[in-house]
């Protein structure tokens, strides 16, 4: 099996116009020829290095890490002597991938990087996640190189970066006991030491995936007497130091062949990364937009394994003389899945094709000035990227549950024994919504998109582009819907409050998040008429998901507000 | 170690026989190697593999692989160059076609004369003729010693070389001077996975008739660069007696081919024990009956 190579809709966004540009700009008029033998010539032998770099971490997946999920899950990681032992399976993961050189894929050539573009990168994201959305946390850990590079010094650069290619996994420890969506209550210490000349870090973290990372980046307050954000800065910590301690791993629902552990730091010596005080109010925010573009390949590798197990159940499960989607309850739930599959890919890959352009640009403007074009070309998408990276979270995230559902329930009382995946991928899905910012947390990041009009603006581009004469009516819809959600956003706003405002967000939020997946797939339909099915399912649904919305909202008066604001007084008898 | 270790691996392009479809014979019951795809021998890449884990600890060892087919055989040492082999030569000759073991192994000693490794490791036996003579026979040719069915170079100390062999009711390890030839078994490690980088370094590595053949201008480009360029070896290249190549140096005939359909003739009683089941798993994957 290889999860590449047998998935003709990653292949298809690999071939996507703006792969050109993109490439381009990321290859900075390629310099590296001649430098590294494994460098591209043009930006068709980048292209072709990005396909054939997909088709070996493909059969890896297919054939290694997708088979020792089920063990991986049973197995999980054990705590010996304040240290993670993986489970077997997953080591055997890890070093096949360290052994393809699979790590590292987006730094830079002079770092032992692969110097891919974040397309490709955020594919291999999703491929190993549809093997094993566990062990994709392991494995996508490597994003906190990204953070490095963005952000430290050139000799922290140096020290940490070129170690990520030869297996050293990272960790992002953020959360405390008690600070885990407010990170600005992060208590873990930090002092310099003039003595021996560091920092040292002293507290509890928790919840920290892989935790017992060779190198770790930890939020920590660097300024005594402070309690918000303006206290913290970020910190890189090399294991092979000591001083940090595993207490526990967390025994979980799901992914658990992820070690989720409870760190103690000890006088842990560390090094600042940037500027003291920016930890959370820029460098985590920044990887945080990473993590969450994770995330959401993540949960669309989850529903792509989800839609193949039921795909593969029902077509051999018999029942009343004939297999089981040949009924239409069945195959409505498989369509529907596919369409929440494609939709939610659809989403992914223009994320970060728009993270793709703006990160491009600011690693040329670290060799030479940007033209003024540049800038605001780099501007423009960045803002793109940060309008779309929380609504491909929260729809990525939630559509993959919505599919892990259907999938077990196609799969009847088999799907809920330890005999099929699927039961393993329901439990899987479920932090999806929750972790690196819950989808509550992704509605209060998104709401500004709706309210300043930002989604309105890029949906109407949208609808300046033609669509095939046979795709009229669904564009039809489209524009009929944009128009209710104009009228919606202006009934929730003419109220002038924000609890009434923050009590509607997530239905503006997702009838806009509708609209937008709905023109990307009607676009890819353009390109690719495989897509024409899931385009019509999508659209149509939407179309009613966004009508239930809009009467909610349409007769809902403020006064309604108290019978579920009621619940703040609520005593349980 | 006063000079470098050269290994050379041998490696066949075989049609893969564990997956067969329906299409897999011709009604003359010859295999329609059309409908099979052609995949890198298993037990060569076994045998790859031993000769890369000795290479990874013996400093300036090189690795070439050496294989004889027609010119889509080239993949076969691009495979070994994305492993990370140094480099590799096709035979590849009308002369050489119709050969069977023995003619296979005369033209393989041939190049091997010229190539002069220490070391000539060999995976025991391809999937498609089961033949395991080659190796051996290569072996006898150059009045070499030969270590079959080995399943791991314990050590190499620059004079000796220590290996463990995998016999049918144990192991045994026997130690041996160089050059020397050597057949991998199946139970020795997998071949380690392609490396990336070392794939996008030799992606474009061709034989000088892929590179007429392809008219693409990275081809021309990097006619110039060296490590890109797959030797092709024929008669003329290797030398000696040409009847004893190809279809005129091959005795064997094939007189018939059967259908054969298995019949339940022979009983074995196996116990519910863990060891009896797994023994049976595994000889079913080894002739290949499942897995």
């Amino acid at each position: 099996m290889n999860f590449y190579t047998d998935n003709t809709d990653i292949q298809f966004q690999l071939q996507h116009p703006l792969m050109r540009k993109i490439v381009e700009l990321k290859e900075k008029g390629f310099a590296d020829k001649g430098k590294y033998d494994y460098a591209p010539f043009d930006v068709d032998d980048a292209l072709d290095s990005y396909n054939k770099v997909l088709e070996v971490l493909g059969e890896i997946s297919g054939e290694i890490i997708a088979p020792n999920a089920e063990s991986v899950d049973h197995d999980g990681p054990e705590v010996h002597d304040g240290r993670v032992k993986y489970a077997a399976g997953t080591q055997r993961n890890h070093d096949a991938l360290v052994q393809a050189g699979l790590y590292g894929m987006s730094l830079p050539r002079e770092y032992g990087g692969l110097n891919f573009s974040m397309v490709p990168y955020v594919m291999a994201a999703e491929i190993v996640s549809r093997a094993d959305a566990g062990f994709a946390n392991i494995w996508g850990l490597q994003d906190c190189a990204e953070t490095i590079h963005e952000f430290a010094s050139k000799e922290i650069q140096q020290e940490f970066l070129p170690r990520i290619n030869k297996g050293d996994t990272c960790s992002m420890d953020l959360t405390e006991p008690d600070a885990g969506s407010d990170l600005q209550a992060v208590m873990l210490r930090a002092e310099w030491n003039a003595q021996k000349n560091t920092w040292l870090l002293n507290g509890v973290k928790r919840f920290i995936t892989n935790g017992d990372a060779e190198i770790k980046l930890v939020l920590a307050r660097s300024e005594d007497g402070t309690t918000d954000a303006r206290g913290l800065s970020y910190f890189v910590y090399d294991k092979a130091c000591g001083g940090v301690r595993v207490r526990r791993i967390e025994n979980k629902l799901g992914i658990k062949g992820s070690p989720t552990c409870e760190l103690v730091f000890a006088n842990a010596p560390a090094k600042l990364i940037g500027d003291r005080k920016m930890g959370l109010i820029k460098y985590v925010m920044s990887l945080m937009n990473g993590a969450r573009l994770g995330v959401g390949a993540q949960s669309v590798g989850l529903s792509e394994a989800a839609y193949r197990e039921s795909v593969k159940y029902a077509h051999e499960r018999a029942q009343f003389g004939k297999t089981i989607v040949d009924f239409p309850a069945v195959y409505e739930l498989l369509a529907v899945i596919k369409a929440k599959l494609q939709a939610s890919r659809a989403l992914l890959y223009e994320t970060t094709r728009f993270v793709d352009v703006y990160k491009a640009y600011n690693y040329i403007a670290e060799d030479r000035k940007l033209t003024p074009e540049e800038r605001t070309e780099s501007r423009e998408y960045q803002k793109l990227a940060d309008m779309y990276t929380p609504l491909l979270k929260l729809l990525a995230s939630e559509y993959a549950n919505q599919n892990a559902y259907d999938a077990l329930q196609i799969h009847g009382g088999s799907g809920f024994m330890k005999e099929y995946a699927v039961e393993r991928l329901y439990r899987d899905a479920r932090i999806l919504p929750i972790y690196e910012g819950t989808s509550q947390l992704q509605v209060v990041a998104a709401i500004r998109g709706v309210t300043t009009g930002a989604y309105l603006n890029h949906i109407r581009q949208y609808e300046k582009t033609p669509v095939k004469g046979e795709h009229e009516q669904l564009k039809k819809l489209l524009i009929a819907m944009t128009a209710q959600y104009e009228k919606a956003v202006a009934l929730v706003s003419e109220k002038n409050d924000t609890e009434y405002i923050d009590f509607h967000a997530r239905r503006l939020v997702e009838m806009a998040g509708h609209i937008v997946v709905g023109y990307l797939l009607l676009l890819d339909a353009q390109r690719d008429s495989a897509f024409e099915q899931s385009a019509a399912i999508y659209i149509t649904r939407g179309q009613a998901w966004n009508n239930e919305r809009f009467s909610f909202i349409e007769h809902f008066e403020p006064d309604h507000l108290s019978a579920y604001s009621a619940m703040k007084n609520v005593e349980l008898p | 170690m006063n000079k470098s270790l050269k290994i050379v691996v041998l490696a066949k392009q075989v049609p893969d026989t564990r997956n067969v479809g329906k299409n897999a014979m011709k009604e003359d019951g010859t295999v329609n190697r059309a409908a099979l795809p052609a995949i890198f021998n298993p037990e060569d890449l076994n045998a790859l593999e031993q000769a890369l884990r000795l290479k990874d600890r013996t400093p300036g060892a090189t690795i070439h692989l050496l294989t004889m087919g027609p010119g889509r055989a080239a993949d076969i040492i691009r495979e070994g160059l994305f492993r990370g082999a140094d480099g590799g030569v096709l035979l590849t000759d009308r002369k050489f076609a119709g050969a069977d073991t023995l003619a296979t192994s005369y033209a393989l000693s041939q190049a091997l004369r010229k190539m002069q490794p220490d070391i000539i490791i060999a995976g025991r036996q391809a999937i498609d003729g089961d033949t395991a003579q080659v190796g051996p026979q290569v072996a006898e040719k150059l009045n070499l010693p030969q270590i079959t069915y080995a399943e791991d170079i314990t050590s190499y100390d620059g004079k000796e070389i220590v290996v463990k062999r995998r016999l049918e009711r144990g192991v045994e390890t026997v130690v041996s001077s160089l050059p020397v030839v050597i057949t991998v078994h199946a139970s020795a490690p997998e071949c380690r996975p392609r490396h990336v980088k070392q794939l996008l370094k030799y992606k474009h590595a061709k034989t000088l008739t892929e590179t007429q053949e392809s008219g693409n201008d990275y081809d021309t480009e990097l006619k110039n660069v060296p490590y890109l360029q797959i030797p092709e070896w024929g008669v003329a290249d290797v030398g000696g007696n040409e009847k004893e190549f190809g279809l005129s140096g091959s005795p064997t005939k094939v007189k018939k081919i059967e259908n054969i359909v298995f019949q339940a003739k022979e009983v074995k009683k196996l116990t519910a024990s863990g060891t009896d089941i797994e023994a049976l798993v595994k000889e079913l994957m080894a002739n290949h009956t499942i897995g």
